[in-house]
């Protein structure tokens, strides 16, 4: 699974690099996305899958018995989730307010205001 | 006590506003005991130095990375250290006398004290990281005190040239010193010193040595770095004094002379040190003689004494080590008096032209006789300190091991234009008619004569008797350059010898050309302005605006505003390094096996595929936004899919917020047009298939390998009994890695505020009628 | 804003205070099971953004009573006041600490620094959230 999930993370990031290379911010905001997700799996795929076994130690138990999850990627991946949903948020907000200032959506024709 | 004294200066620099209000304009003589109890302090360490012990005091600083604040005292560095403070206490009190009622007399103190302090901690500093940043910090405080008076361009543009100059050379320096540290394993000098390793034969060495001689050629203005020394006269005359005759620039020398044992001996060594010494000692004296303003042909008279010592320090026999612990010594007395004396003249005439004074003496008799006496001891006449340091030089240079006549030939030049110089310096103000000055002259104030007064007296006394500072100190310092103990037998008179000889034929000539002066002057001036041109200078010209060019054409190129070409640069350098590592790493490989994956997994991989390429493909935003959500789902199926429920959970909420925030935002942006060629679609979509190949290699040869042992297995195994907690995910977050979080929650903070505020101020000039 | 949507505003109203419990249920639960601030946090953001969707930003505004900021502010303090008394015991900062209370029965009370911490990102998250719409939504009216 881990083989087919490379071609996908692949692609996701062909798809957001293309996309952010584009002059419509919009397309940029969409490529970002896209550059997260494709970060976030990246890391995940990395340390190993493992199904159906949750880095959680039983009730009752102190020790986890047999294999079990990566639980570190995990909890790396869980703040770059939210960290990387403030940086879009902030992104996205910095974006509209470049449009109202400069009136337009083309990124080559922002660098003119560049003053 | 050893920390208190190199620091205290930095401490009493805090103290300084406050102390300004308190003592008014009397603060320089306030501020002066503080450099007075430290010579108090060295002094008091003279007497176990000069039974040959070495003090070792240790301090911790960065234990981490072995950078100490270890102290070492020995013969060299308290010579140097007595010079600073001894000097500096002078400094202070004429300073205050100097720059009375100057606006800016406390950022003058500050400074200053903070320079005396890292000065201080330079000369005396054990270790090599310690000494680099003391070295640096010697230059920023010198960069502050040339452009002190900062609303004149010149000074600035002065001060940058010194900064640049030193602290260029001051890089290099620390490449020097870490290759050293690398070399001997060791970065403290008492233990490269005690080492008998053979430094000469490492691989390094050419390397090391090269390096350091050229941080100690900038610091110590050597050709042909010399440059920068005299333009950073535009100091006030304090800081020329202190900084640029008496200490600072002796940092360079210092060094030479403190790796001396353990990198000397070589050809390279000694061979560059002479042949740079040389050099700089007949530039130096040449120039001086041929310039007008009275600091100029000071500043370059110390440009030549410090060739003088460079040069000893190669020449590195018994007699030359003599000669250079005792013209240094000699040099600091006499220099340090003399450019006090020209502020004083300049503070009194109104003007720094030697050929615009004359007769002086009648006005101001106390500082002719004192610079006369100064000035005896420049040319290197008797009975001053000055003339048993040249008859040393002199002698050493007859009995040097290689090039002996091409140095005794340089030097005796030198000398002739040096006794010139001094004649120039006593003789042509105070002697002969008098010129109308722009000021009325009369006497120098008190607090601007002591301190040349002392030093004079001093350069006389150890001149009649020479044995008498030898015995207390000086053989101490000579066997720590020498690097093996030493006994001197100084004396004034040596009977009439090859040196008092070739002493006379250069007082002769030196008074002939003094005689000849005005009329060779302009002649040489001419000739140097001709010369200028192809001088150093004018390459370091050349070379800053060759910066500026570079940068200027490396922005045009790289950061030209259009935020596509800088992510394609950023992608095709990030992706080229990676994938060519990858490649001569590991190797083309490519797998399709992908029989361990069941149906419905791939129904989740061909709905990412999909979503992800009708979000890039459609014309629509909304079809777009709605479908990058569906990535995001199809994402938070695999986590939950493969083990990962928080990740899950957590993915699935901020997709969906992510959606709500862009539906918020994006509509009031206009929809989707197609604005770049077809031709830039095509190389765009190249460099982007080439980055998902990469990534796709890299999964592929990342899965397999196993760099370190993971630190999970300690997570697991201790999150119940450490942490008490039985989400290991939760318990790294808030427990084991729980300053990561810490940190993660105030960017969260920071981006809320951010976007708060653009939104806030956007609403206010909406309000704005 | 607010939604002319019937169905919407009923269902908020169901929905929200439930959302509410289930979100402090799942931070408290975290450390043992799936959850904890981050998720805790997100899931009471999306209940008041449900809100706003509903009855406006001002309404929700309203239902919060303080400022999104101040929540914000409050979660970055719980925060760094977790780690006061690994501060106060001369240990080294971050240090957790544990106290157990008896209760009537055989349970006991946990409560540790490690939760104070958690509480913070959930306010943290909370509010950093609530700003971005709540401001974006303003802006919109």
């Amino acid at each position: 699974m881990a083989t087919l999930m490379a071609y996908v993370i692949g692609l996701l990031f062909t798809a957001s690099i293309y996309m952010m290379l584009r002059r419509s911010i919009v397309k940029l905001v969409i490529g970002l996305i896209i550059l997260s997700n494709a970060a976030n799996l990246l890391i995940f795929v990395v340390a190993g899958l493992t199904r159906g076994a949750p880095p959680l130690i039983a009730e009752g138990a102190q020790q986890i018995t047999g294999t079990v999850a990566d639980p570190l990627p995990q909890a790396l991946i869980l703040t770059a989730i939210v960290i990387a949903f403030s940086v879009l948020a902030f992104a996205v907000v910095l974006i509209r307010r470049a449009y109202e200032v400069v009136g337009t959506d083309d990124l080559d024709q922002m660098k003119d205001t560049d003053t | 006590m050893m920390l208190l004294a190199v620091l205290s200066g930095f401490l009493m620099a805090f103290a300084v506003p406050a102390l300004r209000r308190f003592a008014g304009q009397h603060i320089g003589w306030l501020l002066a005991l503080l450099p007075a109890s430290l010579t108090v302090y060295f002094a008091s360490l003279v007497p176990s130095i000069s039974r040959g012990e070495i003090l070792l005091i240790e301090n911790q600083w960065m234990p981490g990375l072995g950078i100490t604040l270890d102290f070492m005292v020995d013969g060299l560095s308290l010579v140097f250290a007595l010079l600073i403070s001894g000097i500096g206490t002078f400094i202070l009190i004429y300073a205050g006398s100097y720059l009375k009622g100057h606006k800016d007399l406390g950022r003058f103190y500050v400074i200053m004290l903070s320079f005396m302090a890292s000065m201080l901690g330079l000369v005396l500093s054990d270790n090599l990281i310690a000494f680099f940043v003391f070295w640096e910090l010697t230059s920023i405080t010198s960069y502050m005190l040339i452009g002190f008076n900062h609303e004149d361009e010149e000074a600035r543009k002065c001060a940058l040239q010194g900064l640049f100059v030193t602290a260029g050379g001051g890089l290099v320096l620390m490449a020097g010193l870490i290759l050293l540290g690398f070399i001997t394993g060791s970065y403290s000098f008492t233990e490269i010193l005690a080492s008998d390793l053979q430094i000469q034969e490492h691989a390094f060495y050419t390397a090391a040595t090269i390096c350091i001689l050229i941080g100690a050629f900038t610091k110590s203005a050597q050709v042909p770095f010399h440059f920068w020394l005299p333009n950073a006269m535009a100091a006030p005359t304090p800081v020329s004094a202190y900084l640029h005759s008496a200490t600072m620039v002796k940092a360079g020398v210092y060094l030479l002379a403190r790796l001396n044992p353990s990198l000397g001996g070589d050809a390279l060594w000694s061979g560059s040190l002479m042949l740079f010494g040389a050099a700089t000692m007949l530039t130096g004296a040449y120039l001086a003689f041929s310039s007008t303003g009275i600091k100029k042909v000071l500043a370059y008279s110390t440009v030549m004494a410090l060739g003088t010592l460079t040069m000893l320090i190669g020449v590195g026999t018994e007699l030359a080590i003599t000669a250079f612990i005792c013209f240094l010594l000699a040099h600091s007395l006499y220099k340090g008096a003399l450019f006090m004396l020209a502020g004083a003249l300049d503070h009194e005439t109104g003007t720094k032209d030697i050929t615009k004074m004359g007769g002086l003496r009648q006005s101001m008799p106390l500082t002719a006789a004192i610079t006369c006496l100064a000035a005896l001891s420049l040319a290197g006449l008797p009975p001053l300190f000055g003339f048993v340091a040249k008859e040393l030089m002199l002698e050493s240079l007859l009995k040097a091991p290689a090039w002996s006549l091409g140095l005794l030939v340089v030097a005796v030049a030198s000398a002739m234009l040096v006794v010139a110089v001094a004649g120039l310096v006593a003789i042509k103000p105070f002697f002969g008619e008098v010129l109308k000055t722009p000021k009325q002259p009369h006497e120098a104030p008190f607090a601007m004569l002591i301190g040349p007064a002392v030093l004079s007296l001093l350069a006389l006394i150890f001149g009649v008797v020479p044995f008498v500072p030898a015995g207390i100190l000086l053989d101490a310092a000579i066997s720590s350059v020498h690097g093996a103990a030493v006994e001197t037998a100084l004396a004034l008179w040596h009977g009439v010898n090859v040196p008092l000889i070739l002493s006379v034929v250069s007082l002769l000539i030196g008074s002939l050309l003094l005689y000849k002066w005005q009329r060779l002057q302009p002649n040489l001036c001419a000739l140097n302005t001709a010369g200028s041109r192809f001088g150093p200078e004018a390459g370091y010209f050349r070379f800053m605006l060759g910066i500026t060019q570079v940068a200027d054409w490396q922005t045009r190129l790289l950061q030209n505003g259009v935020l596509g070409i800088y992510l394609l640069i950023l992608v095709l350098v990030t992706f080229g390094l990676t994938g060519y590592t990858l490649l001569t790493r590991h190797g083309f490989e490519l797998s399709f096996d992908f029989s361990d994956g069941y149906f419905y997994e791939f129904g989740i991989a061909l709905l990412l595929v999909v979503s992800t390429l009708f979000a890039c493909a459609t014309r629509s935003r909304l079809g777009s936004v709605a479908s990058v959500g569906v990535t995001g789902f199809g994402v938070a199926l695999i986590f939950i899919h493969f083990s990962a429920p928080d990740l899950g959970i957590t993915q699935l909420l901020v997709e969906t917020l992510t959606v709500i925030l862009l539906v918020l935002v994006l509509f009031k942006l206009p929809p989707f047009v197609n604005l770049s060629s077809p031709l830039e679609r095509y190389r765009d979509l190249a460099v982007a298939v080439f980055a998902g190949i990469v990534m796709t290699l890299l999964i592929l040869a990342a899965m397999d390998i196993q760099f370190f042992e993971s630190i999970s297995s300690y997570y697991i195994e201790n999150s119940s009994e450490l942490a008490f907690g039985k989400n290991i995910v939760n318990v790294i977050l808030v427990d084991f890695r729980q300053l990561d979080t810490l940190g993660e929650i105030f960017v969260l903070g920071l981006a809320a505020i951010g976007v708060f505020s653009m939104i806030k101020f956007r609403a206010e000039d909406q309000h704005r009628p | 804003m607010r939604s002319s949507s019937l169905i919407l505003n009923t269902a908020a109203l169901a929905i929200v205070p439930l959302q509410l419990m289930f979100s402090v249920f799942l931070l408290l639960r975290g450390h043992d099971e799936p959850g904890g601030g981050f998720i805790g946090g997100l899931v009471a953001a999306s209940a008041f953004v449900l809100y706003a969707f509903a009855f406006g930003a001002r309404s929700t505004l309203r239902l919060l009573r303080v400022s999104p900021r101040d929540i914000l502010a409050a979660g970055l303090l719980f925060a760094l006041a977790s780690t006061i008394p690994a501060l106060l015991s001369g240990q080294p900062l971050l240090t957790a600490h544990w106290w157990q209370f008896p209760l009537p029965g055989e349970s006991y009370l946990k409560l540790s620094t490690v939760l104070i911490f958690d509480i913070g990102v959930y306010l943290a998250v909370l509010g950093t959230l609530m700003t971005f719409v709540i401001s974006l939504m303003e802006v919109r009216e």
